[in-house]
């Protein structure tokens, strides 16, 4: 009974196979790999690839741009920051092409153990403070000065805030002053960790939607601000070296010029890539738009990178010295 | 039937304990109401101890270039990127892998038939063209060739570890230690260091996966040869066996059922790993689930993560009906179709590697985003429909039960915490529970993060409460009904393998960050493992026994509670201790969804160098919960069952 279903059934496999056969491409008959010049003086780039789209934009234009116009052959590799960094000193990785601050890591790899070296801004701009949905900062726009905070802080309150209102902190990526600035503003609030990106952002979403009021850590740029136009609250002013003690911090979070680390490697090869990877710069905007164009509109990285190169061409110029 | 002495032990001991175990919970209420606020060593998000900014600076001190890591590293690197090549990566200079995809798949249903029977291969068949179909053919292989990889060397590993735990007491304590180490202690904690001592690359993810997958078929195999009825072995011997033969004759066929249990939850572990590993660039579906994820698309990511549940179950059907296969020589008519059978595959394999169309999964087929149009669909129809529901029962939750028992753990000075405790375990296991409670506690003091930890203690508790009831249900009914199992067991295997990223999305959405948010993920992943091991404890009930018991007219009831639980009493303990150690091992995940302490401090960790060290820490003190509970609830059991034990000899005799 179940040898006879067997042999019936595999019968039946194999005169479909053989029926399918007869017709059909043959492996290698496919076109030679693209880019025949492939990488004779460019040679292969290790790529690290931060967990956030806007790193991923920065990612797909540059090894779009390797690939395509030096013939490099990019390897990509998905690693969150730290790590990243650790790949300097063990060789597999070259270049990080979105870094926001971390004077502690540069201390450690550039400085001390001298495996990288910085390559220059990319043009963006990093932001980090306290943002509102947009309802409410419309609906309430006294809330957007941190002094009129402490008069709704009811409106805040949630199960996990203990009685008083809830700052939501996230991504744990990111160094937070949070508790510090709570407690030196004296402000009537506790501070939630709501851990990730992911937690935030389905925070926001929902505090828009059914117009719930919310308080969150966030950063630009972000794809998310193609979604949902965040508003920042307005904390007292920063001012060059009033985060020194960490413990005393009352003022807001520096703006960040995001940089750009490579291997000293990879910066001594000579390879073109490098040259490359130290001009490529470009504003918020631009990232924005091919973070939009991966997270919104589901294009693969390389065909963000391409429609954008296609309307972008004076800029990728500038970047290969053309 | 019950003989007076047995009902008066009854009415006289358990009261009494119950008694002083609530005087001494109104007491700790009474002193905390007076003592609230002092000693609660609280440490800020940012804020480190010494030990902390010490541990930090270790790190970075760990050996490099050590030969014999280096080994293993290229071995390990090696026998991956084989498999790799072998059905997954373009590989040999070909633009394909050495095996294409109706390659794979009938090589697949082929060992699944040869080794199991023909509804498994027909499973296996399917289930890996229903990847294909998914649109995810070449990550899924990718996956695949990990996993085998990581379950390969865990069997390697872990199956002679098992016996010999299972053979030698003293090892068997030193191995559960080693264990519960290997499965508590998060996985983030120890991400970063693997890929300084074994570079970023396949060894470092398999090795992570590893860790994490091989503890279950140790601890199964020492079960399994632990149970075997010591009559049997002592028939074995009697008769003149040495002690190998006794291994291979009688203790390993008898435990063949568990061990395969083993294997499936190594596999099922193995495969849970699957988005974490791909933090460190693991090539396959993590990757899809962790990039789906930076832009909330739960559709993508529940398409991903359920092409991983595909992959779990066929793994497990195989598995175990290769388990169940009884042992004999094939008859001839089978040789000659193993024979046929094994020319159409190789038939199929030249096909692979010879047309594009059976190499290259087609893509014109894809039902992959349809799933996620779908998935996406259902989603934001729960999310709809039941949001306002369940942030009602989300602050009910924890108006009622978490925050009160949270205040009581956090808000008591740190000595009164650990007199309290200490104190519970003595009343509730004797010393075996007081002692290691009292170290565990002490060390936990040290680690710096008492208060971190006493929020997550709290949290964990009332999940692991939720788990072992829910598992004890849904793992009698299972174990008795047939059916129910055949039903329930997909959705226990999604419960277990689906990557609790995906469903944190909408479990956020329904819940909003919340620490309740983290008890629900928590109650999903671990219900499954408590449920199967019940079951299988269950079902390893002597059928005589049950009968007998229905014979004298006992009604279900009366049956379950009787004779099923009282005699499946081992594996209920194992249940126990795996539920909660499943619960334990998704607290980084709660950190993650805003249940912060202990879970978001290793998240930090792992983020931010500076908090390495109290990352470390912190991971240090989820393994010392979990220690210090599992040794509390074991010596209670151990208690217990001398106590119950009498009982049930009264009852039935």
């Amino acid at each position: 009974m179940v040898t006879n279903k067997l042999r019936s059934a595999g019968v039946l496999t194999a005169l479909a196979l053989a029926l399918t056969a007869c017709g059909g491409a043959k492996v290698g008959d496919a076109e030679p790999s693209a880019g025949a010049s492939a990488g004779k003086d460019c040679g292969t780039v290790n790529l690290a690839v931060s967990p956030w789209v806007g790193y991923e934009a920065n990612a797909a234009v540059v090894a779009y741009v390797a690939t395509k116009d030096l013939g490099c052959k990019v390897v990509k590799k998905n690693l969150k920051e730290e790590i990243a960094w650790q790949g300097f000193s063990t060789g597999e990785v070259d270049v990080n092409l979105e870094n926001w601050g971390h004077e502690d890591l540069k201390k450690k790899y550039i400085t001390d153990q001298k495996v990288a070296v910085e390559a220059g801004v990319t043009g963006n701009k990093g932001v980090i403070g306290w943002y509102l949905p947009p309802w409410l900062a419309a609906a309430q726009p006294e809330l957007l000065d941190w002094k009129n905070l402490n008069k709704s802080a009811s409106l805040f309150k949630t199960s996990e805030s203990g009685g008083k209102g809830q700052l939501l902190d996230g991504d744990p990526s990111f160094v937070t002053n949070d508790e510090a600035l709570v407690k030196n503003l004296k402000l009537d609030y506790k501070v939630v960790y709501a851990g990730s990106e992911t937690a935030l952002i389905q925070a926001f979403r929902d505090a828009e939607k059914n117009k719930k009021p919310v308080i969150g850590y966030f950063y630009e740029p972000q794809w998310f601000f193609n979604e949902l136009k965040l508003v920042k609250v307005a904390l007292p002013p920063y001012t060059a070296g009033c985060d020194a003690a960490p413990a005393k911090v009352a003022c807001d979070y520096p703006a960040y010029d995001l940089d750009k680390i490579v291997s000293k490697k990879f910066a001594d090869s000579g390879s073109p890539a490098y040259e490359l990877v130290k001009k490529f710069q470009w504003t918020n905007d631009d990232q924005n738009l091919v973070a939009k164009y991966i997270a919104e509109d589901k294009l693969t990285p390389d065909a963000a990178a391409e429609k954008w190169v296609k309307d972008n061409q004076a800029k990728v110029d500038a970047w290969l010295g053309k | 039937m019950a003989s007076i002495t047995g009902s008066v032990e009854i009415r006289v001991r358990r009261p009494r304990r119950a008694v002083i175990v609530g005087v001494l919970l109104v007491a700790w209420v009474a002193v905390w109401f007076v003592l609230r606020g002092i000693d609660t060593l609280t440490l800020g998000g940012q804020d480190t101890t010494r030990l902390h900014r010490w541990l930090t600076e270790e790190a970075d001190s760990f050996g490099r270039g050590n030969a014999f890591l280096d080994a293993i590293r290229i071995a390990v690197d090696q026998l991956v990127v084989l498999l790799q090549a072998a059905i997954a990566q373009p590989s040999y200079g070909r633009p394909v892998p050495v095996i294409g995809w109706l390659g794979v798949v009938a090589v697949s249903a082929y060992l699944a038939w040869a080794f199991g029977n023909w509804k498994v291969a027909l499973l296996a068949a399917a289930g890996l063209t229903f990847v294909g179909l998914q649109g995810l053919w070449q990550e899924s292989m990718d996956t695949l060739a990990l996993t085998i990889a990581a379950v390969l060397l865990a069997l390697l590993v872990g199956i002679p570890l098992g016996i010999w735990a299972g053979l030698n007491d003293r090892i068997f304590k030193v191995a559960t230690l080693v264990l519960d180490l290997m499965q508590t202690l998060p996985t983030f904690v120890y991400l970063a260091p693997l890929t300084l001592f074994f570079a970023i690359g396949p060894a470092a993810a398999t090795i992570a996966t590893l860790i994490y997958a091989a503890p279950p078929v140790v601890r199964l195999t020492a079960h399994a040869i632990r149970s075997v009825p010591q009559e049997s072995v002592e028939a074995a011997r009697s008769l003149g066996s040495t002690r190998g033969q006794t291994l291979l004759k009688v203790l390993l066929p008898m435990s063949r059922s568990t061990v395969v249990v083993g294997i499936n939850q190594t596999i099922m572990a193995a495969l849970s790993m699957v988005t974490v590993a791909a933090l460190i660039d693991a090539p396959g579906l993590g990757q899809t689930v962790l990039k789906a994820l930076q832009t909330l698309d739960v559709g993508v990511a529940f398409n991903a993560g359920l092409a991983i549940v595909v992959l779990a179950i066929v793994l497990d059907r195989v598995t175990t009906a290769a388990g169940d296969r009884p042992w004999r020589t094939a008859s001839l008519r089978r040789k000659v179709l193993l024979g046929v059978g094994g020319a159409g595959v190789l038939v199929a394999v030249w096909f692979s590697r010879t047309y594009v169309w059976a190499a290259e999964f087609p893509t014109d087929l894809n039902i992959g985003s349809r799933i996620a149009i779908l998935a996406t669909d259902v989603t934001t129809w729960v999310q709809d429909v039941f949001g306002g529901f369940t942030y009602g029962v989300r602050d009910a939750a924890t108006l009622g039960v978490l925050n009160p028992l949270e205040s009581l753990l956090t808000e008591s000075p740190w000595w009164l915490v650990v007199v309290v405790i200490v104190a519970l375990a003595a009343l509730l296991g004797g010393w075996r529970g007081a002692l290691p409670a009292a170290v565990c506690l002490g060390l936990l003091v040290g680690t710096g993060v008492w208060h971190d930890a006493m929020v997550t203690l709290a949290s964990t508790l009332l999940a692991t409460v939720v788990v072992v009831a829910v598992g004890i249900v849904l793992g009698v009914w299972t174990g008795r009904n047939h059916r129910a199992d055949s039903w329930l067991r997909p959705v226990l295997d999604a419960g277990q393998t689906m990557p609790p990223f995906v469903y944190l999305v909408p479990f956020l959405a329904l819940f909003g960050t919340s620490r309740f948010t983290a008890i629900a993920a928590a109650v999903v992943f671990a219900v499954p493992v408590t449920t199967k091991i019940v079951a299988d404890g269950i079902r390893a009930v002597p059928v005589a026994t049950v009968e007998a018991a229905n014979s004298v007219g006992s009604s279900s009831w009366q049956v379950i509670s009787k004779v099923q639980l009282p005699v499946a009493r081992r594996a209920i303990t194992l249940a126990v201790n795996q539920g909660l150690i499943y619960v334990l091992s998704m607290v980084v995940v709660g950190g993650l969804v805003g249940a912060g302490a202990l879970g978001y401090d290793v998240a930090a960790g792992f983020a931010q160098s500076e908090l390495y060290g109290k990352g470390l820490a912190a991971g240090l003190a989820i393994v010392l919960l979990g220690v210090m509970l599992d040794r509390i609830t074991q010596a209670a059991a151990r208690r217990t069952r001398k106590f119950k034990g009498t009982v049930r000899g009264d009852n039935l005799w």
